[in-house]
């Protein structure tokens, strides 16, 4: 079991009543997946918000970094850093900087 | 009756403004949901404690909101909108096939008799409905089986489905209206539909009389009389007497017969009132007096109400679902503006205040009258 650090933008934080930074466990293989999953299945109120309901596709204006590294266009299922599979280092998911 | 609430959606949030019967002094609860583009929020008739709220964003997509006190808090509910079967294709603005794909919640229209259901119009245009309070959402695919689905094409907000109406004398017959396909109606609760264009002119498409391709920009009825029908069409003011048979204009002498909304008298079903706009290129009032026009006569004779509304430099523009009226008497008629402002008459539109002028640009009015 790993307990996984996940930053989250502002409004995701209001619907989720969180603080900035929420900490979820996995079980097995600490992917975009895997931890979406948990972060889905400790706040079911963020389903759809970050990835397509049906395509389960990352939304278009959002990124995800970690370890200064933009990891969106890896594969979900690909291993995300050691740093952040221990809890040293948070996944973070952003928000794009557009619109008005 | 105790009192209004107007329920209001906006580019960065929801607000709710209360008052009285006498509907002078208000009061201004909000932003709910600050940032979020909010493109409708509407009470149960059933329970007006119960609202439901349609949350957008470019960046976090659909979210909906159940509230059951009024407005005072609110919770998160379903926001799987999928449709049902394999979507298939409607056509894109240069006429090439384009899958259907959801992007968001336009209009949530409550059942009048149950709060736990509600009808949802989305975009890409589509109906569905809840039974359980939004928890679950289902669509009512007939209307995009209809037949002529592959043909619609969006409008330059998009393909959406923006109005909802039920009949209160017969709980099988719906009416809705996509932009750009048109009108249609069920009489077998959303199983089938009908398109109801005939009588539409439209010159912006390659067959004016066409069954489908029409640019509705929005319908009302009164509840007393639910086969007269009125639309505002982008351009025309058009009625029909026969729950859209047949349509025939009835834009008289307004300056201008384009524009977004239109709505009916609470209590005087052939009192209606439209916002005329100068051009689909110009979304603004003409000369730059911002006018509600209002017809005693079912359309075609229509005079201007301009007391409290401002008489020069005004270029705000007032959209599709930016207007509503109470059940007081006398009739409240509200509407709100892209430039933030929310204008209220207490007698039936021969005077008007701003309650409240600076808020975000003003997506959707609606209004609860309290018992």
């Amino acid at each position: 079991m790993s307990v996984i650090r996940v930053t989250i933008p502002h409004h995701l934080r209001t619907l989720a009543s969180s603080g900035a930074e929420v900490a979820v466990e996995v079980d097995g293989p600490v992917t975009q997946r895997s931890v979406l999953d948990a972060l889905e299945e400790r706040y079911p109120m963020l389903q759809g918000t970050i990835r397509d309901h049906v395509t389960q596709q990352r939304r278009p204006f959002l990124r995800f970094f970690a370890c200064k590294e933009d990891l969106s266009h890896e594969s979900p299922d690909a291993l995300l850093p050691e740093d952040v599979a221990r809890g040293r280092e948070p996944f973070m998911i952003i928000g794009a900087i557009a619109g008005g | 009756m105790s009192g209004v609430r107007v329920l209001v959606g906006t580019r960065k949030g929801a607000f709710i403004l209360t008052a009285d019967g006498k509907r002078e002094q208000w009061h201004i609860d909000g932003p709910h949901f600050p940032g979020w583009e909010i493109y409708h929020l509407k009470g149960s008739p059933a329970d007006p404690n119960r609202l439901y709220a349609s949350q957008a964003s470019s960046w976090f997509g659909q979210v909906i909101h159940r509230s059951d006190d009024g407005g005072k808090t609110w919770s998160t509910v379903g926001n799987k909108f999928v449709y049902e079967g394999v979507p298939g294709t409607h056509q894109w603005y240069d006429g090439t096939p384009h899958p259907w794909e959801f992007k968001r919640v336009w209009h949530l229209e409550p059942s009048l008799n149950d709060p736990d259901v509600v009808y949802a119009g989305v975009e890409d245009a589509a109906l569905f409905k809840t039974t359980d309070g939004g928890e679950t959402w289902h669509e009512l695919a007939g209307l995009r089986g209809h037949g002529s689905g592959p043909h619609w094409q969006p409008g330059a907000g998009g393909l959406c489905l923006h109005t909802i109406l039920l009949d209160p004398h017969n709980p099988d017959r719906i009416f809705i209206a996509i932009s750009a396909a048109g009108a249609f109606r069920t009489d077998d609760g959303g199983k089938t539909w009908l398109p109801i264009n005939q009588g539409l002119k439209s010159e912006y498409i390659p067959d004016p009389n066409a069954e489908v391709g029409h640019c509705v920009h929005r319908l009302a009825l009164h509840p007393a009389r639910p086969n007269v029908l009125f639309m505002q069409k982008h351009w025309d003011v058009m009625r029909s007497d026969n729950a859209g048979e047949l349509w025939h204009e009835v834009s008289g002498n307004l300056p201008t017969d384009f524009g977004f909304v239109i709505d009916v008298h609470a209590h005087e079903p052939d009192t209606i009132y439209v916002v005329p706009i100068k051009s689909d290129s110009e979304h603004f009032p003409p000369e730059g007096k911002l006018r509600v026009y209002r017809s005693r006569s079912g359309g075609n004779e229509w005079e201007a109400l301009t007391n409290g509304l401002p008489q020069q430099d005004c270029y705000v523009n007032v959209l599709r679902d930016a207007m509503a009226v109470d059940q007081m008497d006398p009739c409240g008629v509200y509407f709100g503006t892209t430039g933030g402002q929310v204008y209220a008459s207490n007698d039936a539109g021969d005077n008007w205040q701003a309650i409240v002028r600076d808020l975000p640009a003003v997506l959707s009015v609606e209004v609860q009258t309290l018992p």
